[in-house]
């Protein structure tokens, strides 16, 4: 998939762009879906991120054509499908069990959306060779699926979801069977591969990590609406809600109160002084790793504050040491640094005084949400 | 240097001799749980089948001879036995097929809750003893019975139907009996073929009818030759049913068997026509097993 001349051969499909408006499905009294607006730009590599339950999959199904929503619309480019059959809406689809034919070999697999659009046969097997090709598996075309390893199902399956030239590519969490070391390689040659058809995908995950590192837009999805929608430096950098700053890497939130100006203040350090124009109770969110051991002096400068406690907790995880700082006994801030080989300094003990600072620029605030 | 080699050594071969003698001991047990099992089917198969093998090539004169085997070539009623016994059993398994394909299918359809509410339906003629059955056949089918009684009090036909005592009767009642051997094995291998398979074949374009030809069926088909493998053979020496629905014209080789010994008492030829019944199953088994390798080349492996 990574080979030298990617960057030289032409998308090979033509893109086409998905309207998503007011598409709700229920389940008994529970919404599945609640009003969905979604749009996905032509090409563009768009991932549903949630946790499970949170509607994700019935969304990439009902775009599938494989559940029937009770309301909505959905639209490939200006056509509306919502009525359409899922075997005449010509969109890829990879499942999350591969959903390979285990009667049929690996070219015959990839073949089978070939042959019912009646393509002729040599046509067909150059197509097969070059999806397979394409995937690294040029060499397995006879094999049974059954000997196959996790990884190479995968690829078949992707080669089978492609090989038709569609102008959409689903992908139903792909590589949840694989080990880590195997995933996180096919992250990059998906993202590769995508590059390379040009095809406007859209990729269901309840993996933030996996979720970040392939997207061009993440939509993060919650009790089936959209909680946030942006590119990965958006949902990780500004996230909207408490949801989405909890769900999306690690955070601590701190309750943020207004003092008499109306600014917006933690104990008694002014955080946010642009927001007093804003009614409403907010919280500040930071990012483990964003925080610095500081040299103890509490003064806050223009650039940064500090936040001064004591270590609660010290956990060596290999590249980076994870902490919780305890403030006044009431807070825990959880703070990340990485490692070295003799790196004394970096060893905190439980009862130690800590100091700790955060740039201005990594400061998050967002609305306080009780029932979140 | 030395001395740690030795002891590594040592080390090495740690408990070997007794953890073998546990592990055979083990195998052991699980031989003895299986030995009541393996001497039950010695006594009440291997050793009265013996018996009758050697009967049929007793003659009566009690000396080594191939009479009985010579009448069954010499007699044309013997080679129509066996014709009719293969033609009740294909028929049967055909019927069985035709109706119990679609049955698997719409109980494979359902969710297994109320699947298992239908495999009731499907089951429960197995708890009537079959003598009930095949009589209940004999009520609703003869010619004053509640079938033609009903047909001709509409207007469906004017005269009796001849529905019992011939081989139509006896079709109807091995099918009914038998559909459940064919059901429940073609439901399992229904139950086992993955839901994404359907919708990924829909995903690539395939119509439903499509989808079911190419990638369904084939991936039913063990369960069915299974199932109809089981039908089949179960037909080859069915006894009651075509005994009482065929009412003496469906003349099949259990029923012959029968007559010889009651008629006759004669052991020797009796014996002979169930060695080759025998044998001829052994021989369609062994094809069938072949034909399914076929199979399994030309549709490849599930």
């Amino acid at each position: 998939m990574s080979s030298q001349n990617d960057q030289q051969s032409p998308p090979t499909a033509t893109a086409l762009p998905i309207h998503i408006q007011g598409l709700t499905k229920r389940y008994g009294s529970m919404y599945a879906l609640d009003t969905v607006d979604l749009e996905v730009k032509s090409g563009e590599f768009l991932t549903l991120l949630g946790p499970s339950g949170s509607g994700k999959t019935t969304l990439l199904m009902a775009i599938a054509g494989f559940n029937r929503p009770d309301a909505g619309s959905i639209r490939f480019g200006d056509d509306e499908v919502i009525l359409t059959p899922p075997h005449r809406r010509n969109v890829g689809m990879v499942f999350q069990s591969y959903a390979l034919f285990p009667h049929m070999t690996v070219a015959e697999n990839v073949a089978f959306p070939l042959k019912l659009r009646g393509i002729d046969a040599a046509e067909a097997a150059e197509r097969v060779a070059a999806a397979l090709d394409t995937v690294q598996l040029g060499h397995l075309g006879e094999r049974e699926i059954d000997q196959l390893s996790g990884g190479q199902r995968q690829r078949v399956a992707l080669a089978r979801a492609f090989v038709f030239k569609p102008r959409i590519l689903l992908m139903d969490e792909p590589l949840s069977a694989l080990d880590k070391k195997l995933r996180e390689q096919m992250q990059i040659e998906l993202k590769h591969l995508h590059e390379q058809l040009g095809v406007t995908t859209v990729y269901v995950t309840h993996d933030q990590r996996e979720a970040l590192t392939m997207s061009d837009r993440i939509a993060v999805i919650n009790h089936g609406r959209l909680a946030q929608i942006g590119t990965p430096r958006e949902i990780y950098n500004q996230p909207a809600n408490a949801f989405v700053a909890d769900f999306i890497g690690e955070s601590t939130v701190l309750p943020l109160e207004r003092d008499s100006a109306g600014r917006l203040c933690f104990a008694d350090q002014v955080i946010s002084e642009a927001t007093a124009e804003k009614v409403g109770e907010y919280s500040l969110v930071m990012r483990p790793e964003r925080l610095f051991v500081t040299d103890g002096e509490r003064n806050d400068s223009d650039q940064s504050i500090v936040f001064s406690g004591v270590v609660r907790e010290f956990v060596f995880q290999g590249e980076t040491a994870f902490a919780l700082m305890s403030i006044s006994d009431q807070y825990e801030i959880a703070f990340r640094f990485s490692t070295d080989a003799n790196s004394s300094q970096n060893i905190l003990r439980p009862g130690d005084p800590v100091s700790l600072g955060l740039n201005r620029s990594d400061l998050i605030i967002i609305p306080r949400e009780d029932n979140a | 240097m030395t001395a740690s080699t030795a002891n590594n050594r040592q080390i090495q071969g740690l408990n070997e001799e007794a953890l073998r003698v546990q592990g055979i001991g083990e195998q052991r047990m699980l031989l003895s749980l299986a030995t009541p099992a393996l001497l039950a089917v010695v006594a009440v198969v291997f050793i009265p089948v013996g018996w009758l093998f050697y009967l049929s090539f007793v003659g009566a004169d009690g000396q080594f001879s191939l009479e009985h085997y010579a009448k069954m070539i010499e007699y044309k009623s013997y080679a129509r036995t066996f014709v009719t016994t293969f033609q009740v059993s294909i028929l049967t398994t055909l019927i069985c097929i035709l109706i119990g394909y679609p049955l698997a299918y719409f109980l494979a359809m359902l969710p297994a809750r109320v699947a298992g509410f239908f495999m009731l339906a499907v089951l429960l003629p197995f708890w009537t003893s079959l003598l009930v059955r095949t009589y209940a056949w004999l009520v609703l089918l003869q010619k004053k019975g509640i079938l033609n009684d009903f047909a001709m009090s509409i207007g469906l036909w004017e005269t009796p139907l001849k529905l019992v005592h011939n081989m139509t009767g006896t079709l109807i009642g091995m099918a009914h009996i038998m559909l459940p051997f064919l059901v429940l094995p073609l439901y399992g291998s229904m139950r086992k073929i993955d839901r994404d398979l359907m919708q990924a074949a829909a995903n690539l374009g395939a119509s439903p009818a499509q989808a079911f030809r190419q990638v369904y069926f084939p991936l039913s088909l063990s369960g069915m030759v299974a199932g109809s493998l089981i039908v089949f053979v179960l037909c080859l020496g069915f006894y009651v049913t075509p005994a009482v629905l065929g009412g003496g014209r469906v003349v099949m080789v259990s029923t012959q068997i029968t007559a010889i010994l009651e008629n006759q008492y004669d052991w020797g030829a009796a014996s002979a026509l169930g060695v080759v019944l025998l044998v001829a199953t052994l021989v369609i088994l062994f094809a069938a097993t072949r034909l399914l390798k076929l199979d399994t080349a030309l549709f490849g492996k599930h």
